[in-house]
């Protein structure tokens, strides 16, 4: 840890979700400024109270989503970051917002992102365009790219099928835990063996839901933070690494970025794996927890598959991952990043029912972008931590 | 090993005027510095023009050695803009493979691979002349030309 390291300088008063799973008739901003009015309540604050915003909106909003949401919002703010690398940049968000506060460049930033993907077109709504060079083998975006690294991974460790329906199993037990997830009820391991297959190895339930929602979250420096209603929760590290944007431009297909944004972030807290209680992970399909797992360093490379196999996911397990569901049984409207976050910090909190995980006080939210392209990591803490 | 390429191998020109231009223009980056990978026609109109004259070629460093695909401006290994035109040998290995699922009255099944050149570059590609299920990580291939489409393509063959 450096003199200069935002480690605990900023914290998140406001947390809050809207639209989970359907929301009909409603637009992916209204989805976001729900989300935004409900995490700024939480706070105590109203959107007169924002001086930076952050935010995305899906590929067939406006790209200029800050500009647009700031407007909606009736605000002037002083700094806006619209950075787009897929569903991690809400985790990079953090760390601008982080640095912006710690600089004095802005006092409250609000965190947003909407989607009404499910209702408005029933599919995947992605900023990313066809790329010339895979196009014409016609890969279902972005399935097929997370097939071939799962092929690979198959090929290298023995990861089998069954092992990555053991990710989707436990991500169903902890939805059906959650009142707010979208896909609750029993799922087994032959019911993801023999779903629909989409792209081999994956069928359908090895992919994650398609649904609207939204999230908020409010941050303020961790000196401001002790003085709003809920009990304050501190972004301890944070780091993004990248690799590529095409599948094909990954250099080795086994290791992902997380490699290394999760060292920096690690080493920002100042903490270690075996420190964590609660791990939230962009599970976009069954192979992401897989490969983050071992690339943050909770398990070793190519063991990832027996790891989630043995039940160390599951609720009772050793290692508590994504525990809303994830993106897999809870909410995926596109962009998951947010809702790492959200549950980290409400995990912490305390606030999470039958599912909470007793005394966490140390949480990892990681995000992914395009096709295991971008990885941004960030260690949140209780005061406890600081 | 790689054939290099000169001037006088690219592609002949077609009779339109602007085509023949473009092309005297790439020729010129031969002989010129710096300036030469910024004027005439992109790595990416240039490897298509190739293809359309049934041509695979893929890029090679004169200061690093590295052969680079997808066609680039600057060298992904050093960072040059010296890359030139090769041909590569066409043979590669499947690395990584997917079969996509699509119904059969839209046509079924067909994979998906990544395929590292023996250049060393790794491309996006299908294999085609043998059920998808024999299609397996570590396999041989070779490239070929797939001209059944609107725009030609590079796709495999099992070698």
């Amino acid at each position: 840890m450096t003199q200069n390291s935002i480690r605990g300088t900023a914290a998140f008063v406001g947390a809050a979700l809207a639209g989970i799973g359907e929301a009909p008739g409603r637009s992916s901003e209204d989805i976001a400024i729900e989300a935004s009015y409900k995490a700024l309540a939480e706070a105590g604050l109203t959107t007169k109270d924002v001086d930076a915003v952050f935010g995305s909106l899906p590929g067939d909003c406006s790209p200029l989503s800050g500009l647009l949401i700031s407007e909606i919002l009736g605000i002037q703010p002083k700094f806006t970051d619209n950075n787009r690398t897929g569903g991690s940049t809400f985790l990079s968000y953090t760390l601008m917002a982080a640095m912006a506060i710690k600089e004095g460049l802005c006092d409250t930033a609000l965190i947003f992102y909407g989607s009404n993907q499910r209702s408005n077109t029933g599919k995947l709504v992605s900023s990313v365009r066809p790329f010339p060079y895979e196009a014409p083998y016609k890969p279902i975006f972005p399935a097929t790219s997370y097939a071939l690294a799962a092929s690979r991974h198959m090929h290298q460790y023995g990861t089998t099928r069954e092992q990555l329906a053991a990710v989707a199993v436990a991500a169903r037990q902890w939805a059906n835990m959650n009142p707010v997830a979208f896909a609750r009820g029993p799922l087994s391991i032959d019911d993801v063996l023999n779903a629909r297959m989409v792209s081999s190895p994956f069928t359908v339930r090895d992919c994650c839901l398609v649904t609207d929602g939204g999230a908020a979250l409010v941050m303020v420096s961790a000196k401001r933070a002790k003085d709003f209603p809920k009990k304050p929760v501190y972004l301890l590290g944070a780091a993004a690494a990248t690799t590529h944007m095409n599948i094909m431009a990954m250099d080795d297909l086994t290791v992902s970025a997380a490699k290394d944004s999760g060292e920096r972030a690690f080493a920002m807290a100042g903490v270690k794996p075996t420190d964590i209680d609660v791990v939230e992970l962009y599970d976009a399909f069954t192979i992401n927890t897989i490969l983050f797992l071992e690339d943050l360093g909770f398990c070793k490379k190519g063991e990832g598959g027996p790891f989630v196999a043995s039940g160390a996911i599951n609720p009772g397990g050793r290692l508590p991952v994504n525990t809303n569901g994830g993106g897999l049984s809870c909410v995926h409207p596109g962009m998951y990043g947010m809702f790492t976050l959200v549950e980290a910090i409400q995990q912490l909190r305390g606030e999470c029912g039958e599912r909470q995980i007793k005394d966490a006080k140390l949480a990892v939210a990681h995000g992914n972008g395009g096709v295991l392209s971008s990885q941004i990591t960030n260690i949140l803490g209780t005061a406890d931590t600081l | 090993m790689p054939r290099l390429l000169d001037c006088h191998e690219r592609p002949a020109a077609r009779p339109q005027t602007l085509f023949f231009h473009t092309l005297q223009n790439h020729c010129r980056q031969e002989t010129m510095s710096t300036e030469s990978a910024f004027s005439g026609p992109g790595p990416d109109r240039v490897f298509q023009q190739y293809l359309e004259k049934g041509e695979f070629r893929i890029q090679r460093c004169r200061d690093c050695g590295k052969h680079v695909f997808y066609p680039r401006l600057t060298c992904t290994g050093c960072g040059s803009i010296a890359l030139e035109w090769v041909q590569p040998s066409g043979s590669g290995t499947v690395h990584a493979v997917s079969i996509v699922n699509r119904q059969a009255d839209k046509g079924g099944p067909y994979n998906v691979v990544l395929v590292d050149l023996k250049e060393g570059p790794r491309m996006m590609g299908r294999v085609d002349g043998i059920p998808h299920e024999a299609v397996k990580i570590g396999m041989a291939v070779k490239a070929k030309i797939d001209t059944s489409g609107q725009a030609p393509f590079v796709a495999f063959d099992a070698a």
